[in-house]
């Protein structure tokens, strides 16, 4: 005890300015850096079906074509903003869009896609966020530019905007299209 | 012309800032009384300078001026004039010049209005203050300058956000930044108590007017914040444990934490270096809560602004203030003298304990907010922390607070007697029982995990109520006498109680929330009847609308009870054009028991809609509790012994120390 006890507050402090200091200096952006397994295959799961009318999700099931793969929580506000997005790019016809209902009730997620519409042409559900954590999510909702070859290679954290689309996801789909 | 007017004003603001805090720092070291009261001066020119050019922006942005950058990306020539003010400070860089507005604001009002402040104290407090004006203008004018111009000008703007288009919204931002930026004041006093090495019981009564008036707002702000939640982001819920919800409920913690321990300090000279952490801890969080958001490294709605270098700006002005601040601490605290002594069970124990339980409460919020951010930097492992841990954590602990709530101002200061205070919690027990049971036996079909909360209310209420009787006396003599007594209390104990009794009301609110609201998600036709908790809800129909920056869909919904018609209902589904954006805006029909909420989701005249009705009973105590508890802030703000500031001139002995009890 005596003086020292006194100086415990400051070393707290540094102790946390380093933490915050240390995303900052390596300039790594949640936001900006990719996903650990970008580049590479998709961790092994095999999720259950939210819907019945709909087939959950297996590893192999991400193969074959360049999909959208994106996390999202009927609690979370951000998915609610970037829904439409994703409604109106379920439109095309060309692409199709898997959802992973990440630490959610079934019954609120069953709602929320009955309210909003569902874009998503498989769902899986991840109530624990155990598959989310393989992924590297970081919170919802994040999106997934997955190839052929079923290698994840894009992560985008925060809600979809045009803009994204636009100047990043896109064009990386017409790329990994081309044969 | 006038937004260059603008940057000019922010610049001369920023040299008034530093010479408001170098020459007061200067002169109170040198004990100079012409320097020291240039910091009257300063603290008027900083706060006029700053003035002039938040009006300046706000012209911009009225008059949509889409030269300047911030006003073409963030507003539009459509939008309602409301928005386009409120667009001011719905973007990083304009909230920032309501941030070092605020500040300067406070600084002017210790200048002014703290004459009773000794002039040494004073002026290092307005140097401080000065000091943190500095650093924040320095940050706006080097990484977030509002005024930079665009050329060519864009024909229109990009609009703001929709879901920030919203009347409750458009004082949320406000309301907090007064309170963040209220503990600015706090954290001065504090550290100005470090330097000088010594801290009097006065202390703690000058800085208590700013540090209720930060509490009371920071009270207002998370409560529009979470009111604006819960009708505009329309899934009925009112807290989420989001991020940046968590950033401003930390100071929050902290200072009323800081607020009850400052009481000890003024009453019978203890806890004081306690108290002194407590002030630093208050702002630091409160920069945390803007650093958090600003940053980028939380991911949110409220992320108005990723940009690394911004984040190391505010990551180094957190590391100057509270860096400094906690070696002045530790080389100073200690030399602090020890105050009077007391025993375990004492009002003192209160606090004490209250204290410890505010912390740990701030502990479990902060560590659950940047625990995810903590694991990633060290181990690059990714995990997330939802509502199930703060359930599990932060609950318990505030349980407990309210379990004690009820006992501590009951006992008295210096040694308590702890049997004489149980006997007196016989009320609070009855209190408790009594509400539980008819809110139980109205929701036997409902779950009854609630009901521990009405219980805990129950007590809480019953106490805080029983130990208002006991002051006033009341049904022991004349009610004209207790009623007179009562106003001879001082406004803080009214205060005391109002805020007390706000918190039990809030408690019923969120208990009876957590589990028994009721939600119906139903496709609907135009003349469907729905029912709900006893109401009958018919879709009347849904129309298009066209409003000024959107196209709508609006249901009509007529909600009827036995038969006899109550509401008629107006949600909407809003498509914001520029933004290419959705939102849901929710119609609430409440009364005071209960809301009747309502949205509608997609859908057209063949298949007809899906709503979503929610059936949410006692909401309105939640924002009554929240709106008791900022009266009874303000109520202790307008204490005469505030006001007045010195120690009592007329002493009577009055009602309450006849009983032997003294104010909270």
């Amino acid at each position: 005890m005596g003086k020292t006890i006194f100086i415990v507050p400051f070393l707290i402090s540094v102790g946390i300015f380093i933490y915050f200091a240390i995303p900052i200096v390596k300039k790594s952006d949640p936001r900006i850096i990719p996903s650990a397994l970008l580049e590479k295959a998709t961790p092994q799961h095999n999720l259950p079906p939210l819907l019945n009318t709909l087939p959950g999700i297996k590893k192999s099931d991400l193969k074959g074509e360049v999909r959208l793969v994106n996390f999202f929580s009927s609690w979370c506000g951000p998915c609610r903003m970037e829904h439409e997005i994703l409604m109106r790019l379920s439109r095309r016809s060309d692409l199709s869009i898997y959802g992973i209902n990440y630490k959610d009730m079934p019954s609120a997620a069953i709602n929320w896609l009955n309210e909003l519409g569902n874009p998503f042409t498989r769902i899986g559900m991840d109530p624990e966020g155990q598959v989310a954590i393989d992924w590297g999510v970081y919170g919802v909702p994040e999106t997934y530019v997955v190839d052929r070859d079923g290698r994840i290679r894009h992560r985008h954290v925060g809600p979809l905007t045009e803009r994204v689309l636009k100047q990043q996801i896109n064009p990386l789909i017409l790329t990994l299209r081309k044969p | 012309m006038i937004a260059e007017l603008g940057h000019y004003t922010l610049i001369l603001a920023l040299i008034t800032a530093f010479l408001q805090s170098s020459l007061t720092l200067i002169g109170a070291h040198k004990d100079d009384f012409v320097l020291m009261n240039m910091g009257k001066p300063a603290a008027i020119a900083q706060f006029v300078a700053i003035f002039i050019s938040f009006c300046a922006l706000t012209h911009a942005y009225v008059t949509s001026d889409f030269s300047v950058v911030n006003v073409a990306e963030n507003s539009h020539s459509l939008k309602p004039m409301l928005y386009k003010i409120s667009g001011v400070w719905g973007n990083h860089e304009g909230s920032m010049v309501l941030w070092v507005l605020i500040l300067s604001f406070f600084g002017l009002t210790v200048a002014l209005f703290g004459q009773n402040i000794p002039p040494t104290l004073r002026a290092r407090v307005i140097g401080i203050q000065g000091l943190i004006g500095l650093s924040f203008l320095a940050f706006i004018l080097f990484t977030s300058n509002p005024f930079s111009r665009l050329d060519p000008p864009p024909a229109d703007g990009q609009d703001l956000n929709p879901l920030l288009q919203d009347p409750g919204l458009a004082f949320h931002p406000p309301m907090l930044y007064l309170g963040y930026v209220g503990f600015s004041v706090t954290f001065s006093f504090a550290v100005a108590a470090l330097i000088e090495g010594k801290i009097a019981p006065a202390w703690a009564r000058w800085v208590r007017p700013w540090a209720l008036l930060a509490w009371t707002s920071l009270t207002a702000g998370i409560t529009l914040g979470s009111w604006w939640a819960y009708y505009e982001l329309g899934w009925g819920g009112w807290w989420y444990w989001d991020p940046v919800e968590n950033a401003s409920f930390m100071p929050w913690l902290a200072g009323t934490a800081f607020l009850h321990s400052a009481i000890v300090v003024e009453k019978r000279d203890a806890l004081k270096s306690w108290t002194i952490l407590l002030a630093i801890l208050a702002f630091t969080l409160s920069l945390m809560g803007t650093f958090l958001v600003r940053s980028g490294i939380l991911t949110s709605v409220h992320a108005f602004a990723v940009d690394p270098d911004r984040g190391l700006f505010i990551l180094a002005i957190l590391i100057f203030f509270v860096g400094g601040a906690l070696i002045l601490f530790a080389m100073r605290a200690p030399k602090m003298s020890l105050g009077g002594l007391f025993q375990p069970i004492s009002r003192e124990g209160g606090l004490v304990m209250n204290n410890l339980l505010l912390s740990v409460a701030t502990a479990t919020v902060f560590l659950g907010t940047l625990y995810p951010l903590f694991l990633d930097a060290t181990t690059g492992q990714k995990v997330s922390v939802g509502p199930p841990f703060f359930n599990a954590t932060f609950v318990p602990i505030m349980m407990l607070l309210l379990l004690l709530m009820a006992v501590g101002p009951m006992l008295s200061w210096r040694q308590a007697d702890f049997r004489a205070a149980i006997v007196r919690l016989w009320f609070a027990a009855l209190f408790s029982a009594g509400l539980s049971l008819v809110f139980w036996l109205y929701n036997l079909d409902k779950p009854v995990t609630p009901i521990i909360g009405f219980a805990i209310a129950g007590w809480l209420a019953g106490g805080t109520l029983k130990e208002f009787a006991d002051r006033v006396a009341f049904l022991k003599i004349s009610l004209k006498k207790s009623l007179a007594r009562a106003r001879g209390l001082p406004r803080s104990a009214h205060g005391m109680t109002l805020a007390h009794l706000g918190v039990a009301i809030f408690v019923c609110g969120a208990s009876a929330d957590s589990a028994w609201r009721t939600e119906v998600v139903i496709n609907a036709n135009t003349n469907d009847t729905i029912s709900l908790a006893g109401y009958e809800l018919m879709l009347e129909n849904v129309e298009q609308l066209q409003g000024p920056n959107y196209k709508a869909e609006r249901a009509r919904i007529k909600v009827t009870k036995e038969g006899k018609e109550v509401a008629v209902l107006f949600p909407e589904r809003r498509f914001y054009s520029v933004q290419q954006m959705l939102t849901t805006e929710a119609q609430i029909y409440s009364t005071f028991m209960a809301d009747l909420y309502a949205t509608i989701g997609e859908g057209n005249p063949k298949k007809g809609w899906v709503l979503r009705l929610w059936f949410n009973p006692l909401i309105p105590w939640i924002w009554s509790g929240c709106l008791l508890m900022v009266i009874g802030g303000l109520l202790s703000l307008s204490d005469r012994r505030l006001r007045i500031g010195a120690p009592k001139i007329h002493h009577q002995p009055s009602a309450r120390e006849k009983d032997g009890y003294e104010n909270g």
